[in-house]
This record gives structure tokens, sequence and C-alpha cells, in this order.
């Protein structure tokens, strides 16, 4: 079964559209990056498979079921669980700055599950901390930790909802170059858990690793997308080669 | 009348407990009331926000003096019951300054990043939840320092009640001259305010920094 469909998606901000009728398809585990240009809308369709904008026309699917629904002129259907299937890291962390680490991740599952002990919670918050390899940390406030360790705990975070699907919003562009390697390794950990994830990014040679399936976006459509293999190596578009040839061309100085 | 240091300053120290009892009455209302005008007044129903921005257009664009006057010797004219003086004074401070607290607390609101609305959502927390567990701890810490400011000017604007016959500290200073024809007393009533207001700043400072224990 797939674990995530997304059928002819469309959003429109005024009068420009972002996203034209985009579609896709995820296996359980597959891991897929989103490449493209900024504005191309690569945010824009994470953000509207975590509800943070409603696409005005199309569906999403997790494992067969229909948890949002649109159609033009009409309001949107969605499901009250849709939230929690998708789980989503931000590009600019979004920690609570007035929360302690700990406190980050078990916020949200405190509220949620009032009659789980508070110590199950606490408990399941530092294994997490300590994947991410931040246990020492856990009563330190975000302020007072580097911005890779406060992408490392926003993952934390997003993990303790215990999401189908991992989205990041380009996880690494916010940090120092010298810090985005211990994010990628996070989530490149995450991979071997089998997880399902969408990661939207920059970082080419990441993308072409980590990922199962790569697509390459380009004003509001999906210009092309497959295997990374295919799609670095032999890419068919022109907008993609330009892409490409431009990235290896920055790379390079 | 006595005259001496003692009496005088006993005699003030009275009036000054009606002072003080504007200050906190004013605060323990205007408070809340400011958030619900705050509320109002970024309401998605436009009729709402537009009341809500017109009063805070009007108390803010008028002298509180002449608003002071207006509850008091207005409800009069119109052939309504007039309320108390204690009452007028209570009514337009708590009105005046929950106004004001309204666009303080809008500013703090509308500075919390939107990531934080964001990420409440993400995590599934309902709109509640996200205000009073996320959103208003950011909010106070924003608005410490001007609502200090607004607090202490308050402690200055209680003296405005005399207009229309509050027995305030001003007030009672005032008495001396008329019956004993000395002046100091009124000039003394400042030393009140003076100590008053440094208790109110070493205290606004303590929860200022108690709440700094963060950076954004």
């Amino acid at each position: 079964m797939k674990a995530l469909e997304v059928k002819n998606l469309s959003k429109k901000f005024g009068d420009l559209e972002v996203l034209k009728n985009v579609s896709f398809t995820l296996e359980e585990g597959e891991v897929l990056s989103i490449i493209g240009s900024s504005g191309g809308g690569k945010t824009t369709l994470l953000r509207c498979l975590n509800f943070l904008e409603k696409a005005d026309e199309g569906e999403i699917l997790v494992k067969g079921e229909d948890v949002y629904s649109a159609k033009a002129g009409e309001k949107p259907v969605i499901t009250e669980e849709a939230q929690l299937r998708f789980g989503l890291v931000f590009q600019q962390f979004n920690l609570f700055p007035q929360y302690n680490v700990l406190d980050n991740l078990t916020l949200a599952v405190k509220l949620k599950e009032k009659n789980t002990p508070k110590e199950q919670i606490e408990e399941k918050a530092m294994e997490l901390l300590k994947k991410v390899g931040l246990s020492e940390k856990a009563k330190n406030y975000p302020c007072q930790i580097s911005g890779g360790q406060q992408q490392r705990v926003a993952i934390a975070r997003a993990l303790m909802l215990n999401p189908e699907i991992l989205c990041f919003d380009e996880p690494t562009s916010a940090l120092d170059p010298e810090l985005t390697g211990e994010v990628l390794r996070v989530i490149r950990s995450l991979k071997s858990d089998n997880r399902t994830m969408i990661i939207v990014t920059h970082e080419m040679e990441f993308a072409k690793n980590v990922s199962d399936k790569v697509i390459f976006m380009a004003d509001g459509v999906i210009e092309e997308m497959g295997e990374p293999n295919e799609l670095f190596g032999s890419p068919k578009s022109p907008k993609l080669k330009a892409f490409l040839s431009r990235e290896n061309f920055n790379q390079e100085i | 009348m006595n005259t001496d240091f003692l009496s005088v300053t006993l005699y003030l120290l009275e009036g000054f407990g009606a002072t003080v009892k504007i200050f906190l009455i004013t605060l323990l209302i205007a408070i809340p009331l400011g958030l619900l005008i705050c509320f109002g007044s970024m309401s998605k129903f436009q009729p709402l926000r537009w009341l809500m921005r017109t009063l805070v257009w009007i108390i803010r664009g008028t002298p509180l003096m002449l608003q002071l006057i207006i509850v008091f010797y207005g409800p009069g004219l119109l052939g309504w019951t007039a309320f108390s003086v204690e009452m007028a004074t209570y009514i337009t401070f708590s009105v005046n300054y929950a106004c004001y607290f309204s666009e303080i607390y809008r500013g703090g609101i509308e500075n919390v990043p939107r990531g934080q609305y964001e990420a409440c959502q993400v995590l599934g927390m309902s709109k509640k939840d996200t205000f009073f567990r996320v959103i208003l701890m950011q909010v106070v810490r924003k608005i410490v320092a001007p609502m200090s400011n607004e607090i202490i000017t308050l402690v200055k604007d209680t003296s405005l009640a005399r207009i229309i016959g509050y027995y305030e500290i001003i007030f009672f200073g005032q008495k001396y001259i008329k019956l004993e024809g000395i002046l100091w007393p009124l000039f003394y009533t400042g030393a009140f305010y003076l100590i008053f207001s440094g208790l109110l700043t070493v205290l606004l400072r303590k929860a200022e920094k108690k709440m700094s224990y963060y950076n954004v």
C-alpha cells in the first residue's frame, strides 16, 4: 500500500499559481527529496502536506485513507487526525524559547495524552534525545545550544508524535556550513529506521545519497521525477539541466 | 489641624491610601479588560474590530481629565443617574488604561513569530493550548517593559481624579493651604509618589529579570 498519494494538488496565492496539478506517490519507508529553485513551489507543497496552507484543489491520501480533499470553490475536507499523520521540521527550527529542550519535546504529547504517565512521556523524550545525540542538553534552553543542536531537537520533537510521514523544510538552510553535517547525519539515521520522509533541500549531494526518489519542481509543476541516479546522472528536462549546472557551478566557486 | 511633620505625614498617608486604591482597582480591571479590547481590535469580525479601534482612538485621543469630567457630569446632563465620584473615577481610569494596555498587548501578540503558531499546529496543539502554553508567555515577556512604563504613569495620573473631587493625596495636601495657609505639605506629597514609584520600579525590574532567563 502507498504510504502517501498526492493527487492533482493546486494552490493559488491571489492570481499566482504556486502549485499546478501536482501528483506523486510514496511507498512506505521511502525518502523523497524535492529540489528546485526558490519560488518553484517546493516549500508550498510541503506546507500543503502539513496543512499550514490549504490546497485549493486536490487530494491527499495516507495509507489509502483520504485525509484531505478540496474542490475548486468549496471548503476543503480535512479529517480530524490528518495533522498528526504528518510531522514537519522547519527551516527556522521554531523551538519554544521559554521551554527547555525536554519540555519542548514533551509539551504537545503531555497535552494530547493526558492519561499517559508523565514519566513515560519523558522517558520517550530522553530516548529520542539520545538518538539525536543530545541527552546531556535536556535541561538547556534553546538559546543555550547551537543552531545544529536546535535543529536536532526540532527533529526529536517531531518524532515524539510518531508521524507516518516526516517532512523537512530546508532543514539546513538556516545553519552555518559546519553545522549542516550533524543534522544531515541525524536525518540519514532516520532512513535506516524505515521512516517515510520528504525533504525539501538545497543540499544536492545529500539528496543524491539519501533519497529513493527525487522531484525537481519549477514554476509550480513537477518538472521531472525519478530515482536520484537518473535525475542527477541524465536529466531530461532543460530546466533541470540548467538548474543542475548552476548548482555545480556554485559548488565549484 | 496640626502642622507638625508627623501629623502631616500621617494625614497625607491617609490621602495616599486613596491614591493607591485608584491605582490598584484600575490595574485589576484594566489588565484583563485590555486583553478583551485587544482581542476585539484583532477580531476577524469587522464591526467588532471597527468598534474597538474607534474606542481606542477616542480614549487615546482625548485627555484623561476631560474623560473624568464627561463620565462624572455627562449622565446627569442626560437625565440619568450619575455615578458616584469613586465609581466615575474607577470606570474612567480602567477604560482609559485598558485601551493603552490593549495596544501594548496587540504589539506583543503580533510580534510573536508566525513560526511559533505553525510549530504548535503541526504538533497538533489546540488553539487554546497554543495561546496559553506557548504564545502568552512570550507576549508577557515582550510587554513587561512597556507595561512598566504605563504602570508608573498611572501612579501619577491618579492625581487627575481630584478634578471631580476624589479625595486623594493632592486634595489632602491642598487642605493645608486653605485651612492653615502653609504650602509645604502639598510639595511634600511628591515624596509619596517618588517612594511608591521607586518601589514599583524595583519590583517591575525584578519581574523583567525573572522572565529574561531565555533569549529569543
